[in-house]
């Protein structure tokens, strides 16, 4: 029902506008809406993650169709799009979370750094540890702010003495940036903090595993601006030590904190591409409509 | 583009909305205040019948918890009690002590003769006697050869006269005590030798056919042995249970024909329980009858499906985020169970646990099949022991017509209720425990 409400609204668009703002805007040729093929280079030099002919099901309905994109080291891509487009749910084929859903079917080739991660001998144990996750609503668990950092350590045995874990901790909510906020009260719950130092709590016990992606489903929808800038500035902070994929509805936030940018729609990729180039000079029909706020 | 026809005004948008609205309000307001009134009516009605049940359980239940005592002067004779004068324990023990209690009685109405006379005499105290008799000297043998003034046991038909529950003016043939008892009785409260005191016996000992000595402790005991096998088998196995069938097994048709037997488990009449462990427990398994162990897994089969009803209920109300936190985190499923959704569905979970626990508490048809009905006079030590339980020993005393097991049922209705509040306490306060507001 809504698919088709959204092509037709698509196609009135196309009818209203195609022939002017659009070409003034591109001087290189786009691609038409009709096209579903990905445009763009998917392809980086030093790869973290690459994923090839991802298709998921939800039962009988596809939710994803064939995307293929790499993910680079150290690099931090934005996934945006509108509401249903297969973003998140691709976010979440990258740590298999979609495991947990029962009819999801995940088909296709998704690698970090050599290992296939749906390859039967990959425990998805090893798999999330070495993938962290921040999810939309800050989720810290009901337990004191050290109990959350120190959880994923604990688990997964990192430590082995309480003044290692101690340190760990530390370091981990001094690289969230929540350390001089929360150090005179690491035995108050965690849920006792506010929305945006929740979700740093969140990022920081994603930290205290030391994975190598970490994985942003639109972490900051849930907060006010002020809390938004301060996580923006530690996405690019956590940069240098860590892998990040983030998916987001604000396109500005896409632009203040990605390299790379990709563009789904109805579970398409319609588009891939350096973040400066697909906001100024977009390559593909859908893609221009949606960052110039035409649409979506 | 087409333009749509603009479409007729409907009449009613012509007339003026506060008038309408006026006209009937008042008639919705009557409504609201009816419903009201019925929702008032009912609770009124309701109340009503708590208060009168509860007022006519203490009204007749609490004179059982007071027992009326004669002191009577005996004087412990050696001849009588000890006649080689060796003080062997054994010889002792099985010494004539109701002659003394006799002795007692007619040292203080010397006047009363002839047989008839003296067994009636004999009558107003209880059987119980003799035996208070010898547990003081099987305690104390330094007695022998005193005389002291002791409060002996009356017997359940003094107890009841001197409770005001037998009607003087009725023909001496139709009361349960005669013209000259009741005489001594008055003769007695004159000198104040008749004192009603704390009833002790009430809480200490088991059935007895004699009301004045019998106690709810062998039901109390029975009850407490079998509620504890129902604990502990129906807790750990209905939260091992919930927590495979929601956060482990498959769904598929397997699953669903399991669920859907569980809910009508928990529907089952309990008696058909109570064939089941007749059939299994003793019949196959040749487990003893009477045993709080058989009442414990019989209540136990009754207990699961609550319990993995409501478990599974409080596991499914663990909010999402959290699964997805610990899984996210790498957090294997059943630590991800272990460390953060049981915790959280504990509080659920006990209430669960408790709600069974009471209707197991309160139930004693299933017990009736296996034989928990017997009358048992001794207080049961271990879960192998044959007892009864509270509800059982309700039954059983209401069925008795002496005035004195009228009060005693009421009595144990009281103990019952009274051990349901501390359950339900305590349950509240292990859920508080748990509770975790953050």
């Amino acid at each position: 029902m809504s698919t088709t409400t959204i092509e037709i609204k698509t196609a009135l668009d196309a009818t209203l506008h195609s022939d002017t703002d659009a070409d003034k805007r591109s001087s290189v040729e786009v691609t038409d809406y009709n096209n579903r093929q990905t445009v763009g280079k998917i392809t980086v030099d030093h790869p973290k993650m690459v994923c090839r002919n991802v298709n998921v099901y939800y039962g009988a309905k596809q939710a994803l169709k064939n995307v293929g994109i790499d993910i680079g080291i150290n690099e931090v891509i934005a996934f945006i799009g509108p509401s249903g487009c297969g973003k998140s749910t691709f976010l979440r084929c990258l740590n298999r979370m979609n495991d947990t859903i029962v009819a999801c079917r995940v088909a296709g080739q998704i690698k970090l750094d050599e290992d296939d991660i749906y390859d039967k001998s990959i425990d998805v144990v090893q798999l999330r540890a070495r993938i962290g996750m921040v999810f939309q609503k800050p989720n810290p668990f009901p337990k004191s702010i050290y109990e959350n950092v120190a959880y994923g350590p604990r688990i997964h045995g990192m430590v082995n003495t309480k003044a290692e874990l101690d340190e760990l901790v530390r370091a981990s909510l001094e690289r969230a940036g929540l350390l001089k906020e929360v150090e005179k009260r690491m035995n108050e719950p965690g849920t006792s903090l506010s929305g945006g130092q929740q979700q740093r709590l969140c990022i920081a016990r994603a930290v205290a595993v030391n994975p190598e992606v970490i994985l942003m489903d639109e972490p900051c929808s849930a907060l006010d601006p002020i809390a938004t800038a301060k996580i923006e500035e530690l996405i690019d902070e956590l940069r240098e030590n860590y892998t990040i994929v983030i998916v987001t509805h604000s396109m500005q936030q896409a632009a203040r904190v990605s390299q790379r940018t990709a563009y789904f729609h109805l579970g398409d990729l319609i588009e891939v591409g350096e973040t400066d180039q697909i906001f100024t000079n977009p390559k593909h029909k859908l893609t221009e409509d949606y960052i110039t706020g035409r649409f979506g | 583009m087409n333009k749509p026809t603009p479409a007729a005004v409907p009449a009613a948008f012509s007339r003026d909305i506060k008038t309408i609205v006026n006209a009937g309000l008042q008639r919705r307001h009557a409504a609201e205040r009816r419903f009201r009134s019925y929702g008032l009516i009912a609770i009124s009605l309701g109340l009503l019948f708590v208060v009168l049940m509860f007022a006519n359980i203490i009204g007749k239940g609490y004179p059982a918890f007071w027992q009326t005592y004669v002191q009577v002067p005996i004087s412990f004779d050696p001849a009588v009690i000890d006649p080689q004068g060796t003080r062997d324990p054994v010889a002792i023990e099985s010494a004539d002590y109701a002659a003394l209690v006799r002795a007692g009685m007619r040292r203080m109405f010397p006047t009363v003769e002839g047989r008839t006379e003296l067994r009636a005499l004999y009558a107003l105290v209880s059987s119980d006697a003799t035996y208070e008799l010898q547990r003081r000297i099987h305690q104390n043998p330094a007695l022998i050869g005193s005389s002291q003034e002791i409060w002996l046991l009356a017997s359940a038909t003094v107890d009841t006269l001197v409770k005001g529950n037998i009607d003087r003016a009725l023909d001496e043939t139709e009361r349960p005590i005669k013209d000259n008892q009741i005489g001594w009785v008055d003769k007695l409260q004159a000198a104040g030798k008749i004192e009603k005191q704390f009833n002790t016996i009430l809480f200490s000992s088991g059935d007895s056919r004699e009301p004045e000595q019998a106690g709810i402790r062998g039901a109390l005991m029975g009850s407490f042995y079998t509620l504890l096998i129902t604990f502990l088998l129906s807790f750990p196995i209905g939260v091992a249970t919930a927590v495979y069938l929601e956060e482990f097994a498959p769904k598929n048709r397997w699953t669903d024909l399991i669920e859907v037997n569980i809910n009508n488990l928990a529907a089952v009449p309990s008696i058909v329980f109570g064939l089941l462990g007749l059939a299994v427990f003793i019949n196959f398994f040749d487990l003893p009858r009477s045993a709080p162990l058989v009442g414990g897994l019989v209540l136990s089969l009754m207990t699961l499906p609550v319990i993995i009803i409501a478990g599974r209920a409080a596991l499914t109300s663990v909010p999402p985020s959290i699964r997805e936190a610990a899984l996210g985190m790498g957090a294997s499923k059943l630590q991800m169970v272990g460390h953060h959704v049981l915790p959280l569905a504990m509080p659920g979970m006990l209430t669960g646990a408790i709600i069974g626990m009471a209707r197991a508490l309160g139930e004693s048809a299933p017990l009736l099949m296996i034989g928990m009905v017997a009358f048992i006079v001794d207080v049961p030590k271990g879960i192998m022991d044959p007892a009864t339980v509270l509800p059982v020993q309700i039954y059983l005393w209401s069925d008795l017509p002496e005035r004195a097991f009228v009060e005693r049922t009421s009595a144990a209705i009281m103990v019952l209720l009274a051990f349901m509040v501390l359950m339900n306490g305590l349950a509240i306060i292990l859920r508080k425990r748990f509770e975790r507001r953050w």
